[in-house]
């Protein structure tokens, strides 16, 4: 089993990256996906108080 | 339906890396000169190959940045851009292990290493551009010049093995002809691999290509906000001046 802790640290090193870049990825989604939701919600409550908004679906012309 | 197909591919990404990692410890038989650490091979190759396709993804998104026009594009380039960093940084970092115990050295100024390290560097001075300089139009049209022009060095890399003398091992195809792998199952592990990381490439590619979309669309309801209270503030100054006509 001559080398077999540099075939060990090899793959952690690999699984570890992979996993930590995923975790990171989906915490930033979910926190994403708060904020997509909270910018819905008073959008449409700018569109109840009849401030005519642009919605989601016809957004200002993005730059 | 994209949400599906992600979950798809997560699945196929988890089960297909367990089926190579099956074949890598437990099927294939261990090289006679390297021993064990030759086994890094099936990991080391398939980092190459996806940060090689990740970076050939940001020069056709870049093109059709250019051409077409489109957040998308730019969006796609950034998150291929990233992937292929971590993977050029995994192949870096698995070659230098195994080339520890094999050429008792870290590192050296091979021809295929350099060129894989400038490939890093030309990468990583993307990526460090793009966070400095933040999101825009003009930064989204230097990004994929910059993504091509850096892609240009794929190529180089891969050929670098026939064009100069080295002492890295040419895995696929050598100067003879042949390959480097002795028995066919080692190819099989090795091709195992290759779609393994190529399913996880493209479900990483998905969700961070969603992240950033998410982000596009975050800022496209700010805006959509910022209009409609300046709408709201505008009807409101209407209704006073009408009522004390």
């Amino acid at each position: 089993m001559d080398h077999f802790w540099y075939l060990f640290a090899a793959y952690s090193i690999i699984f570890a990256a992979i996993f930590l870049y995923v975790a990171f990825m989906w915490s930033r989604q979910s926190k994403l996906e708060v904020e997509v939701r909270a910018l819905e919600a008073k959008l449409a409550a700018l569109g109840n108080s009849g401030a005519n908004p642009a919605t989601p679906e016809h957004p200002p012309a993005e730059s | 339906m994209n949400n599906r197909f992600q979950k798809i591919l997560g699945v196929a990404a988890l089960v297909s890396m367990l089926v190579t990692l099956w074949m890598i410890f437990a099927w294939v038989p261990t090289e006679a000169q390297q021993g064990i650490v030759q086994r890094i091979f099936y990991f080391h190759v398939p980092c190459a190959w996806v940060s090689f396709a990740a970076f050939g993804i940001v020069a056709v998104a870049g093109i059709f940045y250019l051409w077409l026009g489109g957040q998308i594009w730019d969006d796609l380039g950034h998150a291929a851009a990233e992937l292929g960093m971590l993977f050029c940084t995994l192949m870096l970092i698995s070659g230098s292990i195994w080339a520890k115990p094999i050429w008792g050295t870290w590192w050296t100024w091979d021809s295929r290493l350099t060129t894989s390290f400038v490939l890093w560097l030309l990468y990583g001075g993307y990526l460090m551009m793009r966070a400095m300089f933040g999101e825009g139009e003009q930064v989204a049209r230097l990004a994929a010049v910059v993504g091509i022009v850096a892609a240009l060095d794929v190529p180089v890399v891969i050929v670098s093995v026939r064009l100069w003398r080295t002492i890295h091992p040419a895995v696929l195809v050598t100067r003879q002809g042949g390959h480097g792998l002795e028995d066919p199952r080692m190819i099989v592990t090795l091709l195992a691999g290759l779609v393994a990381f190529t399913i996880l490439f493209a479900w990483m590619l998905m969700l961070r290509f969603g992240e950033l979309r998410m982000r596009t669309r975050l800022r496209m309801l700010a805006r959509a906000i910022i209009l409609a209270e300046y709408r709201a503030a505008d009807a409101a100054e209407y209704r006073v001046a009408a009522g004390n006509r």
